[in-house]
């Protein structure tokens, strides 16, 4: 077996060329295998149908009071909308030292949203609801001073799941276990009263 | 004795066995299989556990034959079979109570391998076939508690996923690709149930089957942690060891009658079992925008959920989650001391045991509690116990101050 001159029925036989067919079958096959895989693993990603009901979503801001949030669907995305006080995000500076993302360097958001209130315009905050330590859905605490969460509160979300904090900027406290801010989706005002979720200047041409 | 299956043998035995082994099969696995003599409490589990299996496959196929798959189908044709399939209620509690008697029955057994070292050499591979039943059986126990699409089977299935974000740079991607949407969706719980009716179930069925012919290879471990085939009689038989059958098939006969009582009462009379078996919040469809409070996953994923949520860095708590359940894959290596049974082994080993035990047990109950102040700080303390017992055991293993093992099992008639 071992012996490179091995013979069969007294004719001498090639270990080396028979070694080598043997590895060439089995490399071919492990490519045809990788080919013949790839369907299967693609037919997991979003389908045509799941990425067309992506379509962006139209919001009317017009009856959204100061301090009102509400609730759309993007994406199958929980995406919230709130108007702040002008004073709620002059106040937002003040907490940067209790933050581990102020500036949003390693967080998720549109370009015209990496500032430190995390919007394109100064009142209207959109957010992904989505906890991004592990996706649960973020509460509402705007009132500052939140019994639960102390006296010291500037006001924001809390996860109910494991206790992650962000301020009405979505951006994350220390000593959360999320370790970036709530994502933000891009979006565009195509009129004062009128927000775009899933549409901006960089996928008004794309597929959007 | 006769050769049973021999050539001369007649009439339809004869035939049947000159076919197909079943004679010699039947000989060779349970009349000639030799296990030790002292098989304690603890060796009920094994069979148990296959029984458990069984039962799930049972139940499961007839689940299935009711269950609509899908976003809009799902809860309501629970809902149905709970109240309009007749004996549906019943079918569905024995899966369900299935599902926790199978994690139960599991770490039992997998806690006797700790007890008398049954991982230890030549039952290294045996253990390993064993931990991947165990992880196939947290997949499909998951995808599981998914089908019913309640509200915690979303939200469950939300966090879950979202584990595998914290990957670095693939991340995002491959969630994307599990859900199979931008969110937990239909194509999500319609893969799911693919996956828990037949992949998974394929997968453990040829795991199990590794498992029992492991088993056969080396023989059973026993309390005493003595190689009992080291000690042959005249006839080349182990002098400790008695026939599988009749001996140890009646033992675990009676094992399944006293078994079959306990989970009968549960199934009947508690089938949640107070919010652990089933939760409140499962009996409300799933809604995307409300997460239940609290949120905890079933009891048998709370040690490790527990883990998660003690560290306060989210890729940390993920990699340490995972490190939790990969690590009884080492354990073989881990161990180095010269004995396996913990009745020989000295405080050291008894005293980390016991670290593990009530740093399990107790992770297990904060794993349910909410998130917050002195649970969280609690939660640290025993995952560092948790994690002591395994990190430290090529240590204290060696350091251990062992007691000389006899050469034959004790056994008390």
């Amino acid at each position: 077996m071992t012996d490179a001159a091995a013979t069969v029925n007294g004719s001498e036989v090639d270990q080396s060329r028979r070694r080598f067919l043997t590895v060439a079958t089995s490399a071919t096959a492990a490519v045809g295998a990788v080919f013949t895989i790839s369907p299967f693993v693609a037919s997991w990603e979003p389908s045509e149908r799941a990425r067309a009901m992506g379509a962006p979503v139209t919001v009317d801001l017009s009856k959204l009071e100061v301090g009102q949030m509400v609730t759309y669907v993007w994406r199958r995305q929980p995406i919230y909308i709130f108007r702040r006080a002008e004073q709620a995000v002059q106040d937002l500076a003040a907490h940067d030292g209790r933050l581990k993302d102020p500036k949003s360097l390693d967080s998720e958001q549109p370009p015209y949203a990496k500032n430190e209130r995390r919007s394109r315009r100064d009142d209207i905050a959109v957010l992904i609801a989505v906890c991004t330590h592990l996706g649960c859905l973020p509460k509402q605490h705007f009132q500052t001073g939140d019994p639960v969460l102390g006296t010291d509160w500037p006001g924001g979300f809390l996860c109910p799941c494991h206790g992650s904090r962000f301020d009405m900027a979505g951006r994350v406290f220390n000593g959360s276990p999320a370790s970036t801010n709530l994502r933000v989706p891009p979006y565009s005002f195509p009129a004062e009263n009128t927000l775009v979720i899933g549409q901006d200047e960089d996928t008004a041409q794309g597929a959007a | 004795m006769a050769s049973v299956d021999a050539p001369t043998q007649g009439g339809f035995r004869g035939w049947l066995n000159k076919r197909l082994p079943v004679d010699s099969f039947i000989r060779s696995q349970l009349l000639d299989y030799y296990a030790p003599k002292n098989f304690n409490v603890w060796y009920f589990f094994g069979s148990l556990a296959l029984l458990v299996l069984v039962m799930q496959l049972f139940t499961g196929i007839f689940l299935a034959m009711f269950y609509k798959v899908g976003d809009t189908t799902a809860f309501d044709s629970v809902e149905y079979i709970m109240r309009e399939v007749d004996y549906g209620w019943l079918i569905r509690y024995l899966h369900s109570t299935g599902a926790s008697a199978f994690f139960l029955v599991v770490y039992l057994h997998m806690y006797r391998a700790f007890l008398y070292g049954s991982y230890k050499t030549p039952r290294e591979l045996l253990w390993l076939f064993g931990m991947f039943i165990y992880l196939a059986l947290m997949a499909e126990a998951f995808m599981g508690y998914v089908l019913p699409w309640g509200n915690m089977s979303y939200w469950a299935a939300q966090v879950i996923i979202n584990l595998f974000s914290t990957i670095p740079v693939v991340g995002p991607g491959l969630v994307e690709w599990i859900r199979g949407d931008y969110g937990v969706a239909d194509a999500t719980i319609d893969r799911f149930f693919a996956l828990h009716v037949v992949a998974i179930p394929l997968v453990l069925l040829l795991l199990v089957a590794l498992h029992l012919v492991a088993l056969r290879q080396t023989g059973s471990n026993n309390p005493d942690g003595i190689e009992i085939k080291e000690h042959p009689g005249p006839d080349g038989k182990p002098i400790d060891g008695i026939p599988f059958h009749p001996y140890y098939t009646v033992k675990d006969v009676f094992g399944i009658g006293v078994f079959l009582t306990l989970f009968a009462i549960v199934a009947f009379f508690v089938p949640t079992f107070g919010n652990l078996f089933m939760e409140e919040a499962n009996f409300e469809p799933a809604n995307p925008l409300s997460t239940p409070e609290p949120i905890a996953p079933s009891w048998y994923f709370t040690p490790y959920y527990a883990i998660l949520r003690a560290v306060p860095n989210q890729r940390l708590g993920a990699l340490l989650l995972l490190l939790a359940v990969l690590a009884y894959f080492f354990v073989p290596w881990l161990d180095r001391s010269p004995v396996k049974s913990v009745r020989y082994r000295g405080w050291l080993f008894r005293g980390f045991l016991a670290l593990f035990t009530v740093s399990f047990l107790a992770l297990m109950w904060l794993g349910m509690r909410p998130a917050t102040g002195g649970y969280v700080t609690a939660a640290r303390v025993f995952a560092c116990g948790y994690f002591a017992f395994f990190v430290l055991m090529p240590w204290y293993s060696r350091r251990d101050r062992v007691k000389p093992v006899p050469n034959r099992v004790s056994f008390h008639a």
